[in-house]
């Protein structure tokens, strides 16, 4: 459960102080798809940056799992990420010259649980993506953009984190392959065992989401059911990703 | 993090650019194989002279004309050509209780030729029998030279095996003729081989009666050195002390300022050892520089090693990285670097000692102290130098690392 009290976020000192972020308040249950909608330069990232513990804000409050993380040290932070969290990038940020696998093992290495097999981990986190084993083996470098994409989201969902965060995940696709990763979004939400934020520019994409937060200059300025949640368009054979 | 994981985390990352890590470790390879090459030649040139001294006799004791000052060295003696030593100290020194037996000498260079018509130009010594116990040189064939040639001033001569060689070759030099100064010398003896004391050759050399070089050769009664054998080791202070208190009243000097010096192998020994520490020494600190260079080349490395991944550091940190585990993984590439690279540079000093031993006839020597050495300074220098770079990349806000293009 994420619950964010009077979320400020401000960059700078006196004279020049930029208000990112302005008494942001909402709360997200487990297991909900929620989009965060805006457009460029409103502040979506710098709040999934305070929702994925990278970042921490200048005033308000944010207790996630029932524990305020103010308290919480560097360390702390870093092994929450780890077992809490899922991050997707719009670049994915993946490790070029390492093998798909490799990649999708990373955040295993740093995880103190003992996490049985960490090879049938991700290959059970690479089917969930949706990646054909045959490209396993590939390093990163040799894959399409919607190829990474998927890997990057096996990567997110190897530790089987509570929350995905998913930044324009869809932003350097094009609109088919983006379509297969959203549809992976909407097909792990059915089944209800991820807490999932999808920061968009594009109506478009927020509307594959249960819900819908859209915010504007550092504001909350609706949060709304989406209740007829947009199917993805047909995936047709011929989609290359 | 997993020590395993760790490490192949780094030797991945080492992998990826393997010219850049191989340069990069190639410094460190350089600066630690010269240090082993020249610890070893530094401590082989050690041992040689330690034992070419040791070679010279034991127990051994020898006065020198004029003065020795302290602080330059035995090497260069106030007035080297002084000639306070004579014929009349050898009795006086055969008084004191404690001498086992008193050796002079009266050398010169000489042309020597042979009647072979060859010729060499080497140290020719005037000695009484005594020479032959108290320097503990040996006989290879014929004899050496005896009392009765003193007291009859014979022109006899016997041959460092070095001269032997030079002037006949393999043929037998015993019986033979050799012109010294233009003078006939019969051979009677030639000596057994000592091998190269360092600077000086003590096969380089030929022997006759003293008397026969201070009368015949010299034509003055001088002494070059008197070398006194004393019986007991556990006397040589007391008998060093009696020698210059002796050789003082002798000679009609004080005690403060005598015309003479008398020198123990251990002060020999002693000067020469602080000279081959400051030779090593000196050696090493300059191979010293060539590690510290390859040091700065590893750090250069790793700070753009650390700027070109700012992404996958930023990366590394949402999904869980502690600081720690990145400094972790930084220290550990430049460690690794550096380790590696002293093993391979270690492996080359040997070779390098083996080279200098069989080619220069130096006994270069490498010592387990070397290569330990060596080992904990190329880990402290991939540490010393690794640990600003991780530090840098550990520092990175993930965010703007994440951002970073
Ligand atoms: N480190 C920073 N210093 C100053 N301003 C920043 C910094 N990071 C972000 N901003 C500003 O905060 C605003 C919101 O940025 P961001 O959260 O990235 O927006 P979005 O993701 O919605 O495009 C932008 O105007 C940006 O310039
Ligand atoms: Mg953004």
């Amino acid at each position: 459960m994420i619950e964010l009290r009077s979320i400020t976020k401000t960059y700078g000192e006196s004279k020049n102080v930029v208000t990112v972020l302005q008494e942001v308040t909402c709360t997200i249950a487990d297991g909900e798809f929620v989009a965060i909608m805006g457009p460029s330069g409103s502040g979506k990232s710098t709040l999934m940056h305070i929702i994925g513990l990278l970042d921490s804000p200048t005033c308000g409050e944010y207790i996630l799992d029932g524990v305020s993380v103010a308290s919480r040290s560097g360390d702390d932070l870093a092994r929450i990420r780890n077992e809490k969290i899922g991050f997707i990038f719009q670049a994915f940020n993946l490790l070029p010259r390492a093998t798909v696998l490799r990649n999708v093992m990373l955040p295993l290495i740093y995880g103190t649980r003992d996490s049985g097999s960490r090879l049938e981990r991700a290959q059970v986190a690479l089917r969930a993506a949706g990646l054909g084993e045959e490209r396993w083996q590939n390093r990163s470098n040799q894959l399409s953009g919607g190829q990474m994409q998927r890997v990057a989201v096996a990567r997110a969902l190897v530790t089987d984190p509570a929350v995905l965060l998913a930044d324009e995940p869809t932003g350097n696709l094009d609109t088919a392959t983006g379509d297969v990763v959203l549809e992976s979004f909407q097909a792990l939400h059915d089944q209800g065992n991820h807490t999932i934020v999808l920061i968009t520019h594009e109506q478009y994409v927020a509307e594959h989401a249960a819900r819908i937060i859209s915010i504007r200059d550092g504001r909350i300025v609706e949060d709304k059911k989406n209740g007829h949640r947009r199917a993805v368009r047909s995936i047709t054979p011929a989609v290359s990703v | 993090m997993r020590t395993f994981d760790l490490f192949s985390e780094s030797c991945r990352a080492l992998t990826i650019n393997k010219i850049r890590s191989g340069l990069t470790m190639l410094g460190i390879v350089i600066g630690i194989a010269s240090v082993i090459t020249m610890i070893s030649i530094g401590q082989g040139a050690q041992t040689m002279i330690q034992s070419s001294i040791e070679g010279l006799g034991s127990n051994l004791l020898t006065v020198m004309p004029g003065v020795i000052q302290p602080g330059r060295g035995i090497v260069s003696s106030g007035r080297g050509a002084a000639q306070t030593l004579k014929n009349s100290d050898i009795e006086a020194l055969k008084g004191i209780p404690g001498v086992a037996a008193v050796s002079p000498e009266s050398s010169r260079r000489f042309q020597i030729v042979a009647s072979t018509g060859q010729n060499t130009n080497s140290t020719v010594i005037g000695v009484l029998p005594a020479y032959e116990h108290v320097r503990s040189v040996f006989s290879e064939q014929g004899s050496f030279v005896a009392d009765a040639h003193n007291r009859s001033m014979s022109r006899v001569a016997v041959l460092g095996p070095t001269v032997a060689q030079d002037l006949f070759g393999d043929a037998n030099p015993i019986d033979k003729t050799v012109r010294i100064n233009k003078v006939n010398f019969k051979v009677i003896g030639v000596l057994k081989a000592k091998g190269t004391a360092g600077f000086f050759n003590p096969d380089d050399t030929v022997f006759v009666p003293l008397s026969t070089m201070q009368k015949i050769l010299a034509g003055a009664d001088f002494l070059s050195l008197i070398a006194l054998s004393v019986e007991d080791k556990d006397q040589m202070p007391r008998v060093q002390e009696d020698a210059h208190i002796t050789l003082a009243q002798e000679h009609g000097t004080s005690l403060e300022s005598p015309d003479f010096s008398i020198v123990s192998q251990a002060d020999i020994l002693g000067a020469l050892t602080q000279i081959t520490v400051v030779f090593t020494l000196f050696l090493a600190s300059i191979a010293g520089i060539s590690l510290l260079v390859g040091g700065i080349g590893i750090m250069n490395m790793m700070l753009t090693t650390v700027t070109e991944r700012t992404r996958e550091i930023g990366l590394r940190k949402a999904i869980g990285a502690r600081n720690r585990d990145i400094i972790a993984q930084f220290l550990l590439e430049s460690v690794l670097l550096t380790v590696i690279g002293g093993l391979i540079g270690v492996a080359i000093g040997i070779a390098a000692a083996l080279v200098v031993r069989v080619g220069f006839n130096i006994a270069a020597e490498v010592s387990l102290f070397s290569i330990l050495l060596a080992g904990g300074v190329s880990t402290t220098i991939g540490v010393l130098f690794g640990f600003y770079p991780a530090w840098r990349a550990a520092r990175l806000n993930p965010i703007e690392a994440l951002r970073y293009e």
